[in-house]
């Protein structure tokens, strides 16, 4: 069964991205919300090894308020999905367990 | 009914409650009899290591509490490579001799198997 990791931890100054994107499997997804989505830009420093679990069939989304609140809007990267609260809710039911990477 | 519970613990010991915390909830869980898993990466292999004195900080010691997991019925208890490895920890200096070495690919299955994942 499939796992949602959540990572809420910028890029710049916490490793934690690099940590769940060694063990995330193909059919899990990831979201980045709160300071986490400093990792949702194109210009993000885990962006191209993001691009390969995306291609392996990773599901990738940002939390849009949490985008909207920092002004990263433009910024989003485009194999990046931005979903609001009602969808993070969903996700947590479709997949059968939540890791939280803080 | 009995679930399938791993805890995931990936902080150090003593500088906040978070690794402590996993603990007593792996041996509260135990008590319910569930199939409980520990699993120990980035810096949750901290707790792991030898000749750890928490007295000096006048804190409970970590290191004692960890091999008494087994005598509460969970024998599941695993250490990430890749974390042991970024840390320069060798397995010879780790509390317990016959924990469970993980690789990547390990962790990805153990996870699949989980009814329930909890993070600390």
């Amino acid at each position: 069964m499939s796992t949602l990791h959540t990572i809420n931890k910028s890029p710049y100054t916490n490793n934690v991205i690099n940590s769940c994107l060694k063990i995330c499997a193909g059919n899990d997804a990831i979201l980045f919300l709160e300071d986490g989505v400093f990792s949702a830009t194109e210009s993000a420093p885990a962006a191209s090894e993001l691009q390969l679990l995306i291609n392996e069939g990773v599901k990738v989304f940002a939390l849009i308020n949490d985008i909207k609140a920092r002004g990263l809007e433009e910024k989003l990267a485009r194999n990046i999905q931005p979903i609001d609260y009602d969808a993070f809710v969903q996700l947590t039911i479709d997949h059968r367990c939540v890791q939280s990477w803080y | 009914m009995q679930k399938k519970i791993l805890l995931i613990s990936r902080h150090a010991p003593y500088g906040n409650s978070t690794a402590r915390e996993a603990l007593d909830t792996a041996l509260a869980a135990s008590v319910y009899d569930q199939d409980i898993s520990v699993l120990f990466m980035d810096d949750g292999i901290f707790q792991l290591l030898k000749n750890q004195h928490s007295q000096f900080i006048n804190q409970k010691n970590i290191a004692s509490t960890i091999p008494a997991l087994s005598l509460y019925g969970i024998e599941n208890i695993y250490a990430h490579q890749n974390s042991l490895t970024e840390r320069a920890i060798g397995i010879e200096e780790l509390i317990l001799d016959d924990i469970k070495i993980l690789s990547n690919d390990d962790v990805k299955i153990l996870l699949t198997e989980q009814d329930h994942v909890l993070s600390f």
